[in-house]
């Protein structure tokens, strides 16, 4: 079967957008960085994958404009996945494998900022028996964070170690929404957001959007010094109701990370909007201590619906590309309290 | 390493109707999902992934509702991907669950499709106004209107060629049990004389409004050769083009020409008409079916008029176009693509009951979605692909 790799990214992040929800005007030159980076133009590119949410956009067809993005003829072989891109890449690496085509764009697109993102979010449940609740994220959040530490599976002092490690961390990231460590005592002393959770352990509503390309074998070769190899793809979904499963735990990123194989990563982008499912995901892809976590700062410091997924994966590719890493992971989830999860690894060879 | 050879070994889709009260949205798609995996004679055991379609989340008034329903579509555990690709969904849909196989990922792989449209409003839903955006303004009829008007304009077709397209679509409709419209008086004259609702489309030559879905099992070749008359895929293909542009032919659709290209290469076809003997084409608005005669290279542009009205698409034409009834009988919108995939697959295993056509080989399966803008296409035959 061939080989895929990640061979070019880029991001934009950022508190509130000043365009429209299909986010035209930042894919454009997101495009033009990506063929900047792979000496690829719009013509090299075989397949194009989009991952984004009309409820989002508060319209239907949001991604429809978003193709306006790519350039107008001739038409192209596309697609779009109505989840984080992460998926998109998913769909992309799987067109790849199948020998139809050798390169593929992926992007996502997400302005979080046009409603009330909590809110909009209750209407991802089940509109027979949750929904008419209306359960927002922050408080669905709320409720596994209490699980967790009622078990003794972690408390608020991890979370506030995750929390300061990662703005910490931000600070060296210039698409950082939120960024500045401080330390754990000073952050204990925030007061309650969501109890037990503190605002600065729930991820920023973002604004933004993202692209990575992808290529095969000698394609990947010529666009990139040291390609990042997928090496293992795989995602998994677990049932939504709060009710039928133990939110302390996430069984699918488990699967996920299991079926990918991530034994030899030393670094993880974990997409974790929430402290405590940092730890939660760190014990279902049981990552040793040693692995370096969250490096650009993760979810925490930047989360920008749709896309932050995709930039997990983007982000764990740079340390190949840049040699700091032989094997590094990117972790997408979504669906409330890590319902659905993606493991993508990938490693550099010389 | 080439493609692994993938092929349909189940087929299900539920009785279209205006507003299924009787079924929740999870119940919609288990009848069409039970339905198929007793066609393949599986279990939920037996499947290894699971693909969703639908069209915009504003129809049910549910935000990726993929996610509320993974334990009743038996995907719990599994890897659930959701499409998502305009009124093109539901062949886009099928597709990429051929790819989990095709790339060598998965060996059975279970797809469904579907729309609850009695759950809102499908016209409102698409009229939402966007700052910047042209306005899609009292839904897709108003939007392919002029392009119609200007189909006739440029081909010289008689005016009545609608009508031909609509009567043989709903009498095709009578002979399949799951079709939404069941209008045995509807001839050519009734067509003609039903309301003008948008020059020159009248009532009688649009698509109903359906709940309704759609279900496939796609496996590979070992469990396909197990299997009773798999439909096997000669070739996908996906083709998109932006809304507007200058220089965009919207009657006749660049991104469309090239797809159908694309795809009878792929399939090794050379001569469509010929090659293809029976096709299930997109047709919301009766005009279409002429049109995408000529932007599938059946007919040459200006011409495909002329089939339609000399009988050639009827089940005893040349070419038999929706012998299900089509669109224009069942319009369940994210699932009208798959169905046009799924019946497509029962022609070519033979199992099309009423609607059969004699002898079928090959089969067309087409989905267009957008502003005429995206396009997903499959061709399946009786015997394994040869490429």
């Amino acid at each position: 079967m061939r080989e895929v790799a990640v061979v070019g990214f880029a991001q934009r992040q950022m508190a509130e957008f000043d365009g429209s929800p299909t986010c035209v005007e930042l894919l454009v030159p997101l495009f033009a960085e990506c063929y900047e980076q792979t000496g690829f133009t719009r013509k090299d590119i075989d397949f194009w994958c989009s991952g984004s949410s009309d409820y989002l956009a508060g319209r239907s067809f949001s991604f429809v404009s978003a193709v306006d993005a790519i350039g107008a003829l001739p038409p192209v072989n596309e697609s779009h996945v109505e989840m984080d891109a992460a998926w998109a890449l998913y769909e992309a690496w799987l067109k790849i494998r199948t020998g139809e085509v050798d390169t593929a764009l992926v992007y996502g697109f997400g302005k979080s900022s046009a409603g009330v993102l909590r809110r909009t979010l209750s209407l991802q449940l089940d509109p027979y028996t949750l929904t008419p609740l209306w359960p927002d994220t922050v408080s669905l959040a709320g409720l596994q964070a209490r699980a967790g530490i009622d078990s003794g599976a972690w408390d608020e002092r991890a979370m506030a170690e995750v929390v300061n490690r990662s703005l910490t961390d931000a600070e060296k990231n210039e698409y950082a929404v939120r960024r500045g460590g401080s330390s754990v005592e000073e952050l204990l002393a925030r007061p309650m957001y969501a109890d037990p959770l503190r605002k600065h352990d729930c991820a920023p509503v973002t604004d933004g959007a993202a692209a990575i390309v992808l290529a095969a074998d000698d394609r990947a070769r010529g666009a990139v010094d040291r390609p990042a190899w997928i090496s293992g793809l795989a995602h998994h979904v677990d049932p939504l109701h709060l009710g039928g499963r133990d939110l302390t735990r996430s069984p699918s990123a488990a699967r996920a990370g299991n079926a990918a194989g991530v034994a030899d990563v030393e670094v993880a982008e974990l997409h974790a909007p929430f402290s405590h499912q940092e730890l939660v995901l760190r014990r279902e892809l049981a990552l040793a201590d040693d692995v370096r976590i969250n490096p650009s700062g993760g979810a925490l410091a930047a989360n920008p619906m749709f896309t932050a997924g995709l930039n997990r994966i983007g982000e764990a590719a740079r340390r190949i590309w840049d040699g700091s890493a032989g094997s590094a992971l990117g972790h997408a989830t979504s669906g409330p309290a890590l319902q659905q999860n993606l493991v993508c690894v990938m490693e550099g060879r010389s | 390493m080439g493609k692994v050879p993938a092929a349909v070994v189940g087929v299900g889709q539920t009785h279209h109707r205006a507003k299924r009260e009787d079924v929740s949205i999870a119940g919609l798609c288990r009848e069409a999902i039970d339905r198929a995996l007793t066609d393949a004679r599986m279990t939920f055991a037996d499947i290894d992934a699971i693909v969703v379609g639908k069209a915009p989340d504003l129809f049910e008034g549910v935000m990726m509702p993929e996610l509320f329903l993974a334990e009743a579509l038996g995907a719990a555990g599994k890897p659930l991907l959701r499409v998502h690709t305009a009124g093109s969904v539901g062949g886009s849909t099928a597709i990429v669950a051929a790819s989990l196989v095709q790339a060598g990922v998965h060996q059975r792989v279970l797809t469904v499709s579907f729309e609850k449209q009695s759950e809102s409003n499908a016209m409102w839903a698409l009229s939402v106004p966007m700052p910047f955006i042209m306005p899609v303004h009292a839904g897709a009829g108003g939007y392919f209107a002029p392009h119609v008007r200007s189909y006739i304009r440029r081909s010289g077709a008689p005016t009545h060629v609608g009508a031909i397209v609509a009567a043989k679509d709903r009498q095709n409709a009578l002979r399949n049990p799951f079709a939404h419209l069941r209008n045995p008086d509807t001839t050519v004259d009734s067509v003609l004389a039903s309301q003008m609702l948008w020059d020159p489309i009248r009532y009688d030559e649009t698509c109903p409004s359906s709940d309704g879905a759609c279900a496939l099992v796609i496996t590979d070749a070992d469990t396909a050769r197990a299997a009773e008359s798999p439909a096997w895929i000669h070739g996908t293909v996906m083709r998109s083009e932006p809304t507007t542009a200058a220089e965009r032919d919207q009657v006749n659709p660049q991104a469309g020409r090239e797809a159908a290209a694309a795809l009878w290469k792929q399939a090794g076809i050379t001569n469509p008409l010929e090659e293809i003997d029976a096709a299930e084409i997109y047709v919301p608005f009766s005009w279409f079916e002429p049109m995408w005669l000529e932007n599938l290279g059946f007919m040459p542009e200006g011409e495909g008029w002329r089939l339609a009205e000399s009988g050639g698409t009827a089940m005893d034409g040349v070419l038999p176009v929706n012998c299900s009834g089509g669109v224009l009988s069942s319009n369940p919108i994210g699932a009208s693509g798959m169905l046009r995939f799924a019946e497509a697959a029962l022609q070519v295993r033979g199992q099309a009951g009423e609607h059969q056509v004699d002898g079928v080989r090959r089969a067309l399966g087409h989905a267009y979605g957008g502003g005429s803008q995206f396009f997903a296409m499959w061709v399946v035959g009786d015997q394994p692909p040869s490429n």
